[in-house]
Order: structure tokens, then sequence, then C-alpha cells
């Protein structure tokens, strides 16, 4: 599974070249051929290998605590920030109103209609990814990604409760004893603690963040709730606390989407095979440079491995379970600081750099490429795009729809009559009263049932639905079809809004 | 997971294959965790367990019912009855007290009443006036400002009560009497009134007929109920001779038909069969269509 294998490391040979007898010329599967497949030794499936990593200190650890912090905190604690509103409105910053259909963000209101901005955020996340990957590879993964966010503190939990690796080690080879039984329950108690909690923020997300709290708490909350909370609770204990790095290797698709959009100048966590190799023991590399002999930085210490909260050895080169969370650099960096020996083993690094400096050459380093360039633009324009369309949206609108049938009524007196259904739209959080009058019929008079044109009140922060009656006077004879445009004006704001829709006429 | 090396551990030097191969290409042996395969265990039991639960197997004439008992469609039926429920406590009882002209005058009413009128509407008035209310011959456009037996909502609400020559003992009741057939008057005496009558609003009569004839019949005999100048009278539903709209239709041959037979048209009382919430909802949508005076 590796994506690219530097010459000097280990990582697995092509089976078609290493394997002889196996090419075109054989391909119809003669007896030889078979006899140097190798057949299938082991089973199809095989039980995980638990992992457990190695607890590391160093810059890489540091970002990622802060990261832990920053992203959770913001997921435990936005839903308890208030915004004032006004009477009657939500006073909650960020809420997903299911039962009105609004979306509140701060200051930011949408209808379900504004759905786009959604779609533009979603975009842009995808986008934002890429260009991520694109500039310093799967920074997503290893640091930003909910799974890896919540794996880190259940691991973070396990460590405290039950030692490091080790100890941990130990543990799970012990038979079964009181203390083992005490220290388990705990674990799983703390893990279902966070997970239960995971869950609750969650829907404290669709409702008043205090009040629901308050249900919850006495039994009142609606039984989604409850059934949302379960569920949360059960993934996020199962997700980080049992299947950990299988949701990456397994489930994700990223992994094999990334692979296809990375590329030779992305930076990557990466071994520097030509300094560490070939791997020596610290006690005889001197002796062997002294001797004129090759001899490595890397000391086979497995540091970096047992570090890996993926369980691979990073020194295979690049490869997909890779989350890129930089503990291995960690743990290398403190392993050459007690050596004497420059950090920097293993880091950041692209592709194209270590082939260049491999064969001798100057560093590369091109941040700025084609796709950056694009992502970069990309991201840029739908993120102006949509603060723009924010910034300039209407807090007024309607909608017109003509009678189906019938088109046109003849009155008595030869009149055409049209019957229109207008939805007004009013996103103020304050009763607004419209004037509706249509252009493009000379002549033309309006009818509201149950309304005067002039004065056509919407509730706040709500729609209206208005039907309207357009005549044209006995001697007017319209065209068959005549373009009408429906404009409505609030006086108060100044506000106008426009919608196009055609007079029907014998 | 090919990679993952364990501390003392040598990388195979020729790695595991699951033994296929295409074309000198062989296939890597990446296990996959055997919870996985657990997993596919796991469903086929689940599903022996929704057979048993669920409606699951079709028979003959029927299907496996499961021992739930559970069926989408009575959980279709308990939400509808819930609505209905609901709906009922909400708008429908101030729609039975209130008066048309008080539904009018509250937005909130008219919404409820022209909703529910819109709904009735399809269901007992359209297979005759049709599903837009534009009508046909012998049944009349609603949706227009000409109206046999009154235009106000209040007007409307008691033609759908109770009816036009439903038998009802409150029906709307006029009779256009069979002039020709009766013997009442001739064929060219029915030919000049029908003539006169059309051109009262500027439609071409029977060929050859005598309208200065027709004056004097329709003066004799039709002006007691359909006016002076044919303006009609919604009292005795004759309808207005002077405007455009026909409802038998305009051609002299349709007008000299409806002289010489008549005409009854029966509009049902519908007291006995609509809730007074429904039938003034459908008075109120009716003159909202845009005829109503």
């Amino acid at each position: 599974m590796s994506l690219a294998e530097p010459t000097e490391t280990k990582a697995p040979a092509r089976l078609a070249s290493s394997t002889p007898g196996v090419g075109r010329a054989k391909k119809f599967g003669t007896a030889a051929t078979r006899a140097a497949i190798p057949a299938v030794s082991g089973s199809l499936y095989a039980a995980r290998t638990k992992i457990h990593p190695q607890a590391v200190h160093g810059t890489f650890r540091r970002i990622k605590w802060a990261l832990l912090a920053l992203t959770l905190g913001t997921y435990y604690l936005v839903p308890f920030l208030r915004w004032d509103r006004g009477p009657g409105e939500p006073s909650q910053a960020v809420l997903i109103d299911l039962d009105r259909g609004r979306f509140y963000a701060f200051s930011i209101e949408l209808w379900p209609q504004d759905v786009t901005y959604v779609m533009g955020l979603l975009i842009l996340a995808a986008l934002t990814l890429f260009l991520m990957n694109a500039v310093a590879g799967r920074v997503w993964c290893g640091y930003l990604c909910p799974q890896t966010v919540w794996t880190d503190l259940f691991l973070a939990v396990e460590r405290l409760i039950e030692g490091d690796r080790r100890a941990r080690l130990k543990l799970d080879a012990a038979p079964w004893s009181v203390e083992k039984v005490a220290l388990r329950t705990m674990k799983h108690a703390i893990w279902l603690m966070i997970a239960w909690w995971t869950g609750g923020a969650w829907v404290l997300y669709f409702a008043d963040a205090p009040t629901l709290v308050a249900q919850l708490a006495t039994f009142q909350a609606p039984p989604v709730a409850y059934m949302a909370i379960l569920t949360l609770t059960a993934t996020t204990y199962l997700l980080a606390g049992h299947m950990r790095e299988q949701v990456c290797t397994y489930m994700c698709p990223w992994p094999r989407i990334q692979a296809a959009l990375t590329d030779e100048h992305a930076l990557n966590i990466l071994y520097r095979g030509e300094r560490g190799e070939p791997r020596v023991s610290a006690k005889k590399t001197a002796a062997l440079r002294a001797a004129g002999q090759p001899a490595g930085d890397c000391v086979d210490c497995f540091a970096c491995v047992t570090a890996c909260p993926a369980g691979i050895d990073i020194r295979a080169g690049l490869q997909m379970d890779c989350i890129q969370c930089g503990l291995c650099v960690d743990a290398c960096d403190t392993v050459m600081g007690r050596l004497g020996r420059p950090g920097g083993l293993i880091g950041y690094d692209t592709e194209a750099n270590c082939r260049s400096r491999a064969a001798g050459g100057p560093p590369v380093s091109r941040i700025l490429r084609p796709r950056t360039v694009l992502y970069g633009l990309l991201v840029a324009g739908v993120g102006g795009g949509m603060l723009y369309g924010l910034a300039t949206r209407s807090f007024a609108g309607l909608s017109v729809l003509h009678d189906r049938n019938p088109l046109f009524v003849t009155l008595s007196d030869g009149a055409t009559r049209n019957g229109y259904t207008v939805r007004l739209i009013n996103k103020w959080h304050a009763e607004r009263r419209f004037a509706l009058s249509v252009e493009g019929l000379a002549e033309a008079r309006v009818e509201v049932v149950g309304g005067t044109p002039g004065a056509l009140p919407v509730p706040p922060d709500a729609t209206q639905e208005f039907r309207v009656l357009v005549f044209a006077p006995a001697g007017a004879r319209p065209d068959p079809s005549v373009p009408l445009t429906f404009r409505i004006h609030d006086p108060a704001t100044g506000e106008t809004a426009l919608a196009q829709d055609t007079f029907k006429a014998p | 997971m090919a990679n993952i090396a364990q501390p003392g551990q040598k990388q195979p030097a020729s790695p595991d294959t699951t033994g296929h191969e295409w074309d000198g290409i062989a296939e890597y042996n990446n296990p996959l965790p055997r919870w996985w395969l657990y997993g596919l265990y796991a469903t086929i039991v689940w599903a022996f367990g929704y057979w048993i639960a669920y409606p699951a197997w079709p028979l003959v004439s029927g299907y496996t019912g499961g021992v739930l008992g559970y069926s989408q469609r009575a959980t279709v039926l308990d939400e509808v009855e819930a609505v209905r429920r609901e709906r009922d406590a909400r708008g429908q009882a101030q729609l039975a007290s209130a008066t048309v002209a008080e539904i009018r005058a509250d937005p909130a009413l008219l919404r409820l009443a022209l909703a529910t009128g819109k709904a009735a509407f399809g269901d007992n008035c359209a297979a005759c006036h049709g599903t837009s209310a534009t009508g046909r011959a012998g049944y009349p456009n609603l949706q227009d400002d000409d109206w046999l037996w009154g235009g106000t909502a209040e007007e409307i609400e008691r033609t759908v009560r109770y009816g036009a020559r439903s038998g009802h003992g409150e029906a709307r009741v006029g009779d256009m009497p069979a002039f020709g057939r009766d013997g009442v008057l001739s064929r060219a005496e029915v030919e000049a009134v029908a003539s006169y009558v059309l051109a009262l609003s500027g439609k071409p009569g029977v060929a050859g007929a005598n309208p200065g004839k027709g004056a004097e019949v329709f003066a004799g005999n039709c002006a007691g109920c359909h006016g002076e100048r044919g303006a009609g009278n919604p009292e005795m539903g004759a309808p207005n001779l002077a405007d455009p709209i026909w409802l038998y239709g305009s051609s002299p041959e349709q007008v000299v038909a409806t002289v010489t037979n008549g005409r009854k048209g029966v509009m049902p009382a519908w007291e006995d069969r609509l809730d007074p919430a429904t039938i003034k909802s459908l008075a109120v949508y009716v003159h909202g269509l845009g005829g109503g005076k």
C-alpha cells in the first residue's frame, strides 16, 4: 500500500519484478508460472493487532494539544454562546432550528432557500482540503479530523489510567485481577462520559442550549434528543475508543482520494533515508565511520514506530495508513537529541527535495505551483462570492405564481381578470407592510383577496401568501400574453423587490 | 497494512498474496480485520430476525406479517388522523361559529377558510363546476362576476347550504318555463324573442326573425323575471341577459332551445352532507376566486 518507495527503504519490492517466471511471456499460466506464485499462506482475515502508542514530547505534540483544546473547546462550548436578536427570537449564537427552518450563526440568519450558502461552505471545505493537501499533505487527518482529535483524547485518558505503552502492554497480557478490572472500568467509564458529552453537545446545536440541558437533566427533553445522544455516545465510544486507526484505514475514503491528489512538491512527513541508512546501533557508528564504512544516523530504535498511532513504520516511505500527525518526528527528534545528533531525520519534506538531495542537488521548494495557485484562487473566489452574497442579500422578496387554470377570466362587462398566488417574504424581525404594484399593463387594476394592495402585512421573520387579482378594463384589449412585473415596496425602509410573470388575455 | 513493521521483524522478501493471478499480476493479501467478517455474519443473523419481526415474505395471496404487526399503512392512517384532530382543535371550531363576514375580516381565519374551502371544493364541487371552478354548459362558471343567485359571500353560502331546486325547504327556487313546448309562444315568437335578447349583448339572432316582435314578446313574457332591460333578478335566479356570459350557450339555436324547453338546473343542498365550517369555507373560497361581489 505504499504510495512511493524511496530506494533506500525496505518497502516490499513489486511482486511482478521480484518473482521470477511471472511475466508477459508466460501470461497464460503454465505450470511453471503457477508454481512461481506463492500460494496464499495466511488467512484472508486477521485479528487486529492492538496499537499501544508511546507518549512523546515535542513541537508537534504541543501543536496537537493546542488544536485539540481549540477544536473540542469550540465544539462543546459554542452552543452556550448567546446573541441578542430581540424579543421572540432565539438568543443562541449558533442554532439550527429545524422546526422553524432557520439557521442562525451570530448576525447571520439563513432560510431554507439560502441553502446555497451551505453548498458554498461544502465547496469551500473541499477546496480547502485540496489546498492543504497540495501544500502540506494530510494536515486535516493529522491535526483537525474529529476522528484524530477524539482518538487522541481517548488515548490520553487511557494513558492517564493505565500508564504508558509498556504498562498497557503488560496490563493487556496480565490475567484478570481486581486491579485490572478497576483500571479497565475506570477507563471505559471516563470514555463513556466523554462520548456522552459529545452527543450531548451535538443536540445543543438544535435547540436552546440552557433550556435543553435542564430538560435533559429532568428527563423532559424530546425523545429524539435522547436518541441522538445515545447514537453519538455509541459512535464516539466505538470509533475513538475501539476502532481508532481502523476508521482511517478501512472506512475513510480520503486516504484514497488524497493519494490521487498529491504530487512530488507537496510537503509530507518523510524519513530522510539518505541520512539514516544504513541503520547502525549508536555504539558502532563512530567505529564504522572511523573505518570509512557507511553508517547512517538511524539507530533502529523503533521510537518512531512505537509512537505511531496508526502503527506504521514511517521509514517504509509515504503510505496510505499514515495520517501525518508528526508524532514520529517528535519521537525521533527526542532520540537524536539524546545522542547529540541534529534533529529532522524524520520531518516535513517533499519527494522532489528528497530526490534532489540524494543526487547532491540544491534544495527544491515549490509552494507556488499551478495546483496551489488554482486551489487558492478558487478558495478566494468562492469565499469572496459567498461574502458578497451575504453582504448584499435582500431582506424582502416575493414569488408569483400565475393561476394554472383558468389563464384568464372574462367578466360580464368585457374586462379580463388574471389570478396570481403571491408569496411575500419578510426577513426582518418586525412586521412590515409592503405596497404591491404591477407594471407592464396600462390601466391595470390590482385587488388582493382579504387585503389592500397598498399595505400588505407580513409577520416578522415569515412569509405570507396572498391571492392577487389583476384586471384589464374592457377597452384595454391587451395582447394574449403581456409580461408583467410585480413590485413590492416597503415605504419604511425603501427596500423593493421584483418578480416577473405574464398577463394572459383572449 | 502491508507495511506494518513490528520490532525485530524483517519484511518478507516476497509478500503474501491471495493466490489470484491475471496476466502475471498477482494480488497482495492484505487481510481484512476479522471483526469485519463477523460484522457480515451479524447482518445475516439480523436479516433472519427482521424476517420474523417485520412483514417480509410474499405469499400467494398476502404476505408474512411479522410478529410486531407493523404496517406502513396503519402508521400513515394514524398520522392523518392526528393531523385532522390537530386541525380541528386549531381552527375548525372558530370557522363553525363565525359568520362569513367575520371570517373574511380576520386574516388568519380567512387563510384557514381559503385552504379548507379549496380542499373541500376539489372533493365536492369540482365534479360539476370543474377543478378550477370554471364550470361548463349548464354549470355556472364561479370565476367570473356573473351570479344567478347573488355573488356576495353570504348569498353564496346560502346557495351552497340549501342548493337550487334541490328539494330542500330553503332551496333557491326559480322557474324558466318551457314557452315553446307548452304552447305559450309560437315558433316564430320564440325565434323573435331569442333574437331580441341576443341583440341586447350585440350578438346576431335567428336569420329572418322579427326583432320588433321580439321586444313585444319579451315585455309580455320575460320582463317579469329578467327585468325590462334583461338585467336579470338574483331573487329568482333569473340570469342577466344583457351581458356576454351565457350559461347554456349563446348561439341562436341554443337560446331558441332554452326558450322552447325551459331550464331547470339543479344545485344540491349541502347542509346535510358538509359541516357548517366547510360550507362557510366553501363560500369564502368561491367568493375569493375573484368574482365575488
